[in-house]
């Protein structure tokens, strides 16, 4: 048990310490993140009035597209180097190679998350302090990694990888997105019972996702 | 694993797959017959109601054809052999052209009845759905490398993608329930229907099962040639 913990901690530690040096995933990001935002707000007409209608599909277009191009590099950092090789060489089990990899993933998405969530309550003149809303986003990143890690994994033996990434994992992923989206618009609505109902369900999907992404996530490793 | 070099399939269409192709040509025949000629026009919907029997087996098929690329999904990454992968791309190949007619047979439907081409409804979105989930199995496939891995990483999409179907059908549905107002759909269904157009119903079904089951047959042999085609191209080189 305690030296899965130790090989879990490796492998995020690896991919951590990887985006310290270069800062080639976590800054950008953010920035296309914020610049997404910006033309949402204009695409969706975003009108004080409409803010509760149009805020919480801003968030969520903008965030699925987030973790698109974060999964497009979250594996091919693996490649470049010949790195896959050397995690698949690691003696510890396919679980942990896809927990380690799912968690370095959601920690990058929401270390973009931690800073967007505040400029993006700025802009729409939300209130800054919504656990609920903050809650409901991490919950459903880490729903959508789930399946996200894999496509990642498979994408990157693929040819046109980035455009095929988002034509899996967008209609694959859509009940994660559909569920924060409710959860967001049901917070910013006001409606606390409906809001409550959708972050359960948000859980249970993550739950399912986990589940069938962990059993799978062997087979595209392969031997 | 040794059914990893199963025997190249010959080029000869069997005996079975010939009769089975007879037997469609002709209840096909004979469900278009019924279609246009025998079945009363419907009293409230006019003639287009006569695409419905096309519509439905269509449906039917298509959701055949994915339940099929998920079952021999599990088939191939279970026991390894080729022939459930060959049987699973077939099966999806076939199934994205059906899941396209049924869509459009769909739009052709509502427009008259519901007065649009398309609702968001649960049902409908959750075919849209599964249809783009085995388009993008097929773009995998083309893109993915050829020989085990593209497999596998097909399977993974097979499985996943129908298991996503009544996720997706559920999240649709309450998130309908948040926004009131939609109540056009497959809800506001027509009554049930009289005799003759059961039996239309019926035969149409049965033809086209019969047709994909020809389809699916001639695909995957062909399917086991190109692959045996593949294996002998790799031995030589």
């Amino acid at each position: 048990m305690r030296s899965a913990l130790t090989a879990l901690w490796g492998i995020i530690w690896k991919d951590l310490l990887l985006e310290v040096r270069s800062k080639e995933l976590v800054l950008p990001l953010l920035v296309f993140v914020l610049a997404l935002v910006v033309l949402f707000s204009f695409a969706f007409e975003a009108r004080p009035a409409l803010v509760p209608l149009v805020a919480p599909g801003v968030l969520w277009s903008a965030l699925t597209f987030l973790g698109t191009l974060g999964f497009v590099r979250l594996f091919s950092l693996e490649r470049e180097q010949g790195g896959l090789e050397g995690l698949l060489t690691c003696p510890v089990p396919r679980s942990l190679i896809y927990a380690g990899k799912l968690l370095a993933g959601v920690l990058f998405l929401v270390g973009v998350e931690v800073v967007l969530l505040p400029i993006f309550s700025a802009l729409f003149n939300l209130p800054f302090l919504l656990p609920r809303l903050w809650l409901a986003t991490f919950l459903a990143t880490l729903g959508f990694c789930a399946v996200g890690v894999v496509f990642s994994a498979m994408a990157v033996h693929t040819r046109a990888r980035e455009v095929l990434l988002p034509v899996l994992f967008f209609p694959v992923a859509l009940p994660a997105i559909i569920a924060g989206l409710a959860t967001t618009s049901a917070i910013l609505k006001n409606e606390p019972e409906t809001a409550g109902r959708w972050l359960s369900l948000t859980l249970a999907f993550d739950i399912l996702y986990l589940v069938v992404g962990g059993a799978l996530f062997d087979y595209i490793l392969g031997e | 694993m040794p059914s990893a070099y199963d025997a190249t399939p010959s080029g000869a269409v069997p005996i079975w797959e010939r009769l089975l192709l007879g037997a469609t040509g002709s209840t096909l025949l004979a469900s278009l017959a019924l279609i246009f000629l025998w079945v009363p026009t419907d009293v409230n919907l006019g003639v287009v109601q006569r695409v419905f029997y096309f519509h439905v087996p269509l449906a039917w098929t298509a959701f055949l054809a994915f339940g099929i690329v998920f079952v021999a999904s599990i088939a191939y990454l279970w026991k390894g052999s080729e022939r459930w992968d060959s049987l699973a791309y077939a099966s999806a190949e076939i199934g994205v052209v059906l899941g396209a007619l049924m869509l459009a047979t769909g739009s052709i439907w509502a427009r008259p009845v519901w007065g649009v081409w398309w609702t968001w409804s649960p049902r409908l979105t959750t075919s849209l759905i599964l249809w783009l989930i085995y388009l993008g199995y097929l773009l995998l496939r083309a893109y993915a490398p050829k020989g085990p891995q593209g497999a596998r990483f097909g399977a993974v999409l097979g499985i996943i993608g129908f298991l996503d179907v009544p996720i997706v059908y559920l999240s649709v549905q309450w998130w309908r329930d948040l926004h009131p107002g939609q109540v056009i759909g497959p809800q506001a269904e027509p009554g049930a229907l009289e005799g003759p157009m059961v039996v239309t119903l019926l035969v149409s079904l049965l033809a086209f099962t019969l047709l994909f089951a020809s389809l699916l047959a001639f695909r995957y042999r062909l399917r086991r040639l190109e692959d045996g085609l593949e294996r002998m191209r790799y031995a030589r080189a």
